[in-house]
C-alpha cells in the first residue's frame, strides 16, 4: 500500500509540473500578441509594461521566465494591472464562497445519486426508473448557465421564494447562508443526480447477477444485507471515482457559470469578469490553481480508490 | 427486494446451442423424429446478419429517437438557411440596429424599440418573429445566425476530434514505443485538464492575438480549442481498443502474410473501430457544442461582433427580469438541439450495443 | 422407514422469456438422506444447476414459475416465503459453487466473509465469529489459518478459496450441503483433494450432499446414488453400481460409452452422442431424447413414465420404453457399454 501511494504521489508530481508548464505555454509563449502587454492590461503605460516585462523575465531565456512566472504565481506577487489588486489575495479572499457553494452542493448531488440510483434499480422499469431516465439525459443537454437562469428567473423573481443575490457567510448567519445559496446548490446538483443516478443504477443491475452475490444470498443474508453490503458497496466504488475527478471539474467550470448568474463573490465570479475582460494574470493564477487541485484530488482519490478496492493496490 | 437475477438470460444457453435466439433470428428447429447431425451442413445454414443490419433493424424500431434526429435536422436546416431568413424573410441582418425604426405588427405600426427603451416582444410575424433587443435587432435573426456559429463551430470541432483522436489512438496503441511516449502524455495531459479550464485559457490567450495567420476573433479559433481539448476523450479509448485488437490473431495472420504496418492498421484494425468511433460522433458533437456555449457565455470563445446562442444567452441575462425571453429563448434551442444529439446518440449506442444480442456462455 | 431429510416431488421451472416458456426442470422428484452422497448428471442446459439453485431459492425471479415441493424439516422450500428462507439458507442447506473466484466478495476479508454467514444466523461477537472462521478454515485443510484471516480471495489459490467455500458452507453444520459443480474450475490435481475434503467433512457433520457435475469420473468417486437429468427431465436414477453397471437408458449409454477408458485400446474416433440436445422453448414431443436417440421406436412419441422396469431393483428407475431384455442387447457395443450410431426412425 505505502508503494502505491509513493508512486502514486509521484507521478502526481510529475503532472503538476507539467501542468505548470502547460499553463505556462498556453500564456506566455502560444500567443502572438505580446504577453508583457496583454499581463500589464488595458491601461498599460509603456512603463508598466516594461515593468511586467523585467518582472516576468520576458526579456530573458524562456526557463528563466518560466521560473520567474511560477515564483510569482506562488508567492502571491501576481497582480491584476487593471484594477491593481493583489490577484492571489482576490483568491484567498473569496475562496470560502467558493466552497460554500462547492462542498454542499457535490455532497446533495452525491447523495441524492445514490439514493434515486438506488430506488431506480430495486425498481427497474418503475415510475422513479422511467423518470430518471428522462431526467438524466435531460440534464446532460442543458449547460448550468442556462439552468441556473432559468432557476433564478423562476423561483427568485417571479415567485420571489429565494433571494436573487447576495451572501451570507456562514458564520455570520447560517439560515441566511443556506437560504441564499439553495438556488445555486440546485442549479449544480440536479444536472448531474440524473447522470450519476444512472450509472449507479446500471452497475447494481450488473452487481445483481454477479456470483458473489449470489452467494451471499446463499448464506442467509437478509436482502437488505446483501443490497447494502454487497451490492451497493461494490457498485458505489466507480461512482465515486468519478465523482472525485468531475468535482475537481465542478470547482473550474461550474463555480464560475453559477457564480456568474447568482451574483455570489467567489473565485469563480473573479475569474469569470477577468475573462468577460480579457483579463490575463487572474486567468493565468485561477488555471494554475485549479489545475493543481484537480491533480491533487484525483490523486487523493486514487488512494482512496485503492484503500477500499485492495486489488488495486497490487497492479498500481 | 433486491434486483433479482436476470434468470432469463441464464436459459439462453440451452437456446445458442440449438440456433435459436431471443432476438428472433431464424434458427434450427429441431422437429420431433428428425436427426439433426451437423447445424452446418447443406440446407441447415441460418440467415446471417451482421451486426450493422441488426443495429439498422433496431434503430428503426426506435420511434422516439427518430423524432428527435427529424427535430435536430430541422435545426440545422433552419440555421444553416439563416442567411436566407435574414435576407428574405426578416429583411434585416443580424447586427443591424435599428432603435429608432418601426415594424408593422397586425395592422397596427409599433416602435422597435419605444421611447423608454423597451423593445418589442415576439410579433409571430415576419420581422421581429421573437422580438426585437435593446438595440432593435432581430432576434429571430440573431438566433438562427447564433445557431449556425455554433453549429459550425460544433462541427468542425467533432471533425478535429474524430480524425486526429482516432489517429492519436491508431498511432500510440499500435505502434508503442516512439509515437507512444510522445503522444500518450500529451493526450494524458491535456486529458486531466479540466475541459472548461483548458478551454477558458486557450480561448482567452488565443482570443487576444489569434494564432499564426488566424485572427483572434474568428470561429475557427473556439472550433479548433474544443477540438484539442476533446482529442484525448476519444484518443484514449480508441487506444485500448487498438491495443486489444492487434493481439488478435487476425492481425497476426496479415503480419505473417507480409502485410505491412500501416496497411494492416488501415485494412484490419480501422474497420473494427468504427463501430466505437459511430458512437462517439454524436456523443463528441454534443460535447462541443456545449462546451462551445460555456465559452462563449463566458467571453472565451465566440467573440464580438459574431454570435452564437452562448453569447446571446449572456447578453440576455442582464436583462432576465424584464424580458427573459432574450436568454430563455436561444436557451431553450440550445437545449433542444443538444437533447436530440444525445437522444440519437443514445439510440445508436443501443443499437449497436452487443449486450443487446445473446449471450453465449461457455 | 425414516423420513427423508429432503424430499422432492414433481419440481417443475419454468421460464417466461421473450419467446415463449422455457421448462428448465420438467418433474424432478428424489429424495436425500442423511449422510448419503446423490450425484445429479448431466449436460449443460439439462437443468440440473436449476434444481438446486431452486431448492435454495435463488431461481426467484419475476419470470420465473415454480410447481411441485421439497420438503426440508417440514417445510416446502418451493413456496417458503423470502423470510423463511433467508432463515434456512446456510444453516439447514448450503451451497458450494462452481467458480470460487467469482463467488467471493473481492473486497472483503476471507475471515469476514465466513464470519458474516455465521452472524447472519447466531447471535455471536464478531471476534467470537472470526475464531469460529479460523477453526473452520483449519479444519478445511487451509495452513496457517489464523494468520490468513484477514488476507483477500486474490490472494489465495483456486484450490484454497474453494476450500474457503467449503468451510464457509459447511460452518453451521447444515443438513444438506449442494455441491454444484465445485471441481470443474480446479486443476485435476486440485480435484481429488477437494472431493476428499467434501466426503470427509459431510460424513463428519452427518450431511447430506447433492453433487451436481457432468464429470462421470466424480460421480464414481463420491456417489452413493445417482440422478441423470436430459433436457429438464430425470431420465434415470438407481444407485452408482446398478448406473455403472446396468444403465437403463439409451442416454445413459451414451454417457457411459463417451468416457474413454485406460484399461482399454484407444478408439480411433471419440464417441459422441450425436445431435444437439433440444432447444428448451421447443421441446419434442414424447421422449426427449428421441432425435437423436437410434433405439427409438414407436411407443417413444408418448411421454416415458419414469418407473422402474426391473422388478429385482425397485428403486432403479428410467424413462425408456424399451424392454428390460432389449436394453441388455442394444447397449453392448464392440464389447462395452455405450450408444450406436445408426439411422434414425422419423
Amino acid at each position: 500500500m505505502a508503494r502505491f501511494v509513493v508512486r502514486r504521489t509521484a507521478s502526481a508530481i510529475l503532472l503538476l509540473f507539467a501542468t505548470s508548464i502547460v499553463v505556462f505555454g498556453i500564456f506566455e509563449v502560444i500567443p502572438s500578441y505580446n504577453p508583457a502587454r496583454a499581463i500589464a492590461g488595458r491601461n498599460a503605460t509603456p512603463t508598466t509594461v516594461a515593468e511586467v516585462s523585467r518582472k516576468f523575465g520576458f526579456d530573458k531565456p524562456i526557463y528563466v521566465q518560466y521560473g520567474k512566472t511560477m515564483e510569482l504565481i506562488f508567492t502571491g506577487q501576481v497582480i491584476d494591472y487593471s484594477d491593481n489588486l493583489n490577484v492571489d489575495s482576490q483568491f484567498a479572499q473569496r475562496f470560502p464562497v467558493t466552497v460554500s457553494l462547492v462542498v454542499p452542493a457535490a455532497l446533495i448531488w452525491l447523495a441524492g445519486a445514490i439514493v434515486l440510483g438506488s430506488i431506480s434499480a430495486l425498481r427497474v422499469g418503475g415510475l422513479a426508473d422511467r423518470g430518471l431516465m428522462v431526467t438524466a439525459i435531460v440534464g446532460v443537454s442543458i449547460p448550468i448557465f442556462l439552468l441556473a437562469a432559468v432557476l433564478l428567473y423562476a423561483f427568485a423573481f417571479k415567485l420571489t421564494w429565494f433571494p436573487n443575490t447576495g451572501y451570507t457567510t456562514l458564520v455570520a448567519n447560517p439560515a441566511q447562508w443556506a437560504y441564499h445559496l439553495f438556488l445555486p446548490w440546485i442549479s449544480i446538483a440536479v444536472l448531474s443526480i440524473g447522470f450519476y443516478s444512472r450509472v449507479l443504477r446500471s452497475n447494481l443491475l450488473d452487481m445483481a447477477n454477479e456470483d458473489f452475490v449470489r452467494t451471499a444470498r446463499a448464506k442467509g443474508l437478509t436482502r437488505r444485507q446483501v443490497f447494502t453490503r454487497h451490492m451497493l458497496r461494490n457498485s458505489l466504488m466507480p461512482v465515486i471515482t468519478m465523482f472525485g475527478l468531475d468535482f475537481a471539474v465542478l470547482l473550474g467550470g461550474a463555480a464560475l457559470v453559477t457564480e456568474t448568474v447568482f451574483n455570489l463573490p467567489g473565485i469563480g465570479q473573479y475569474e469569470a469578469q477577468a475573462i468577460g475582460n480579457l483579463d490575463v494574470p487572474p486567468i493565468m493564477v485561477g488555471a494554475m490553481f485549479t489545475a493543481f487541485f484537480v491533480v491533487l484530488f484525483s490523486a487523493f482519490s486514487d488512494i482512496v480508490y485503492a484503500l477500499l478496492d485492495p486489488r488495486i493496490r497490487l497492479t498500481g | 427486494m433486491i434486483p433479482e437475477p436476470d434468470t432469463s438470460r441464464g436459459q439462453a444457453e440451452a437456446e445458442v446451442v440449438a440456433g435459436a435466439s431471443p432476438g428472433g433470428t431464424a434458427g434450427i428447429v429441431v422437429t420431433p423424429g428428425e436427426r439433426v447431425a451437423d447445424p452446418w451442413a447443406e440446407g441447415h445454414h441460418p440467415p446471417a446478419i451482421g451486426p450493422w443490419k441488426l443495429a439498422a433493424r433496431r434503430l428503426r424500431r426506435n420511434y422516439v429517437a427518430q423524432a428527435f434526429l427529424v427535430l435536430f435536422l430541422v435545426i440545422v436546416v433552419m440555421c444553416l438557411l439563416a442567411p436566407l431568413y435574414a435576407s428574405h424573410i426578416a429583411h434585416i441582418g443580424p447586427n443591424a440596429n435599428n432603435i429608432t425604426g418601426t415594424v408593422s405588427v397586425g395592422g397596427q405600426t409599433r416602435d422597435v424599440v419605444s421611447t423608454d427603451g423597451v423593445p418589442i416582444g415576439p410579433t409571430f410575424g415576419s420581422h421581429y418573429f421573437f422580438g426585437a433587443d435593446s438595440n432593435g435587432r432581430d432576434l429571430a435573426v440573431r438566433l438562427l445566425y447564433g445557431g449556425r456559429t455554433s453549429l459550425l463551430i460544433g462541427g468542425i470541432a467533432t471533425v478535429i476530434i474524430i480524425v486526429f483522436g482516432t489517429l492519436a489512438g491508431l498511432l500510440t496503441g499500435y505502434f508503442r514505443g516512439v509515437a507512444d511516449m510522445l503522444l500518450r502524455p500529451l493526450m494524458e495531459l491535456i486529458w486531466s485538464f479540466p475541459v472548461v479550464i483548458l478551454g477558458v485559457a486557450l480561448g482567452t490567450a488565443l482570443a487576444l492575438g489569434g494564432i499564426g495567420p488566424v485572427k483572434g476573433n474568428s470561429i475557427y479559433i473556439p472550433a479548433f480549442i474544443i477540438g484539442v481539448v476533446y482529442i484525448p476523450y476519444l484518443g484514449k479509448p480508441i487506444r485500448g481498443e487498438v491495443l486489444r485488437l492487434r493481439e488478435q490473431d487476425f492481425v497476426e495472420a496479415a503480419r505473417v502474410q507480409g502485410m505491412g504496418s500501416w496497411r494492416i492498421m488501415l485494412s484490419e484494425i480501422l474497420p473494427n473501430l468504427t463501430s466505437m468511433i459511430t458512437v462517439f460522433v454524436p456523443m463528441m458533437l454534443a460535447y462541443s457544442i456545449l462546451l462551445e456555449a460555456y465559452l462563449s457565455f463566458l467571453g472565451a470563445g465566440v467573440q464580438a461582433p459574431n454570435a452564437s446562442w452562448g453569447t446571446l444567452i449572456s447578453d440576455g441575462l442582464t436583462y432576465i427580469q424584464t424580458t427573459p425571453t432574450f436568454s430563455l429563448i436561444p436557451g431553450a434551442m440550445l437545449v433542444l438541439t443538444v437533447l436530440s444529439i444525445n437522444v440519437v446518440g443514445d439510440g445508436i449506442r443501443d443499437a449497436l450495443d452487443p449486450r443487446a444480442q445473446v449471450r453465449v456462455r461457455t | 422407514m425414516a423420513e427423508p431429510l429432503l424430499d422432492v416431488q414433481d419440481l417443475q421451472v419454468s421460464f417466461a422469456t421473450e419467446d415463449g416458456l422455457v421448462r428448465a426442470v420438467d418433474g424432478v422428484s428424489f429424495t436425500l438422506d442423511r449422510g448419503e452422497v446423490v450425484a445429479i448428471v448431466g449436460e449443460s442446459g439439462s437443468g440440473k444447476s436449476v434444481t438446486v439453485m431452486t431448492l435454495m431459492g435463488l431461481t426467484r425471479s419475476p419470470n420465473s414459475r415454480f410447481a411441485g415441493s421439497a420438503r426440508l424439516h417440514g417445510g416446502d422450500l418451493v413456496t417458503a416465503s423470502e423470510e423463511d428462507l433467508e432463515r434456512v439458507r446456510g444453516r439447514e442447506i448450503a451451497m458450494i459453487f462452481q467458480d470460487p473466484i467469482s463467488s467471493l466478495s473481492p473486497v472483503q476479508r476471507i475471515g469476514a466473509q465466513i464470519a458474516e454467514q455465521i452472524r447472519a444466523h447466531e447471535k455471536v461477537s464478531k471476534a467470537e465469529a472470526l475464531d469460529r472462521a479460523a477453526g473452520l478454515m483449519e479444519r478445511v485443510g487451509i495452513p496457517r489459518a489464523r494468520d490468513r484471516l484477514r488476507a483477500y480471495p486474490h490472494e489465495f489459490s483456486g484450490g484454497m478459496r474453494q476450500r474457503v467455500m467449503i468451510a464457509m458452507a459447511l460452518s453451521l453444520s447444515p443438513g444438506v450441503l449442494i455441491a454444484d459443480e465445485p471441481t470443474t474450475a480446479l486443476d485435476v490435481t486440485i480435484q481429488a483433494q477437494i472431493l476428499k475434503e467434501i466426503k470427509q467433512l459431510s460424513r463428519e457433520m452427518n450431511s447430506g450432499v447433492i453433487f451436481v457435475t457432468h464429470d462421470l469420473g466424480v460421480v464414481a468417486d463420491v456417489a452413493d446414488r445417482v440422478l441423470v437429468m436430459y433436457s429438464g427431465r430425470l431420465v434415470e436414477q438407481g444407485t452408482v453400481d446398478e448406473i455403472f453397471y446396468d444403465p437403463q437408458h439409451p442416454y445413459t449409454w451414451g454417457l457411459m460409452g463417451s468416457v474413454t477408458r485406460v484399461d482399454r485400446d484407444p478408439p480411433r474416433r471419440l464417441p459422441a452422442i450425436p445431435g444437439q440436445p433440444p432447444s428448451l422453448l421447443r421441446v419434442p414431443q414424447g421422449c426427449h431424447f428421441r432425435p437423436r436417440c437410434p433405439h427409438a421406436f414407436d411407443p417413444c412419441r408418448q411421454v416415458p413414465s419414469l418407473e422402474s422396469r426391473l422388478p429385482a431393483s425397485p428403486d432403479h428407475l428410467d424413462r425408456c420404453w424399451l424392454d428390460p431384455a432389449d436394453k441388455r442387447t442394444k447397449r453392448e457395443i464392440g464389447g462395452r457399454i455405450g450408444l450406436a450410431e445408426g439411422d434414425v426412425i422419423k
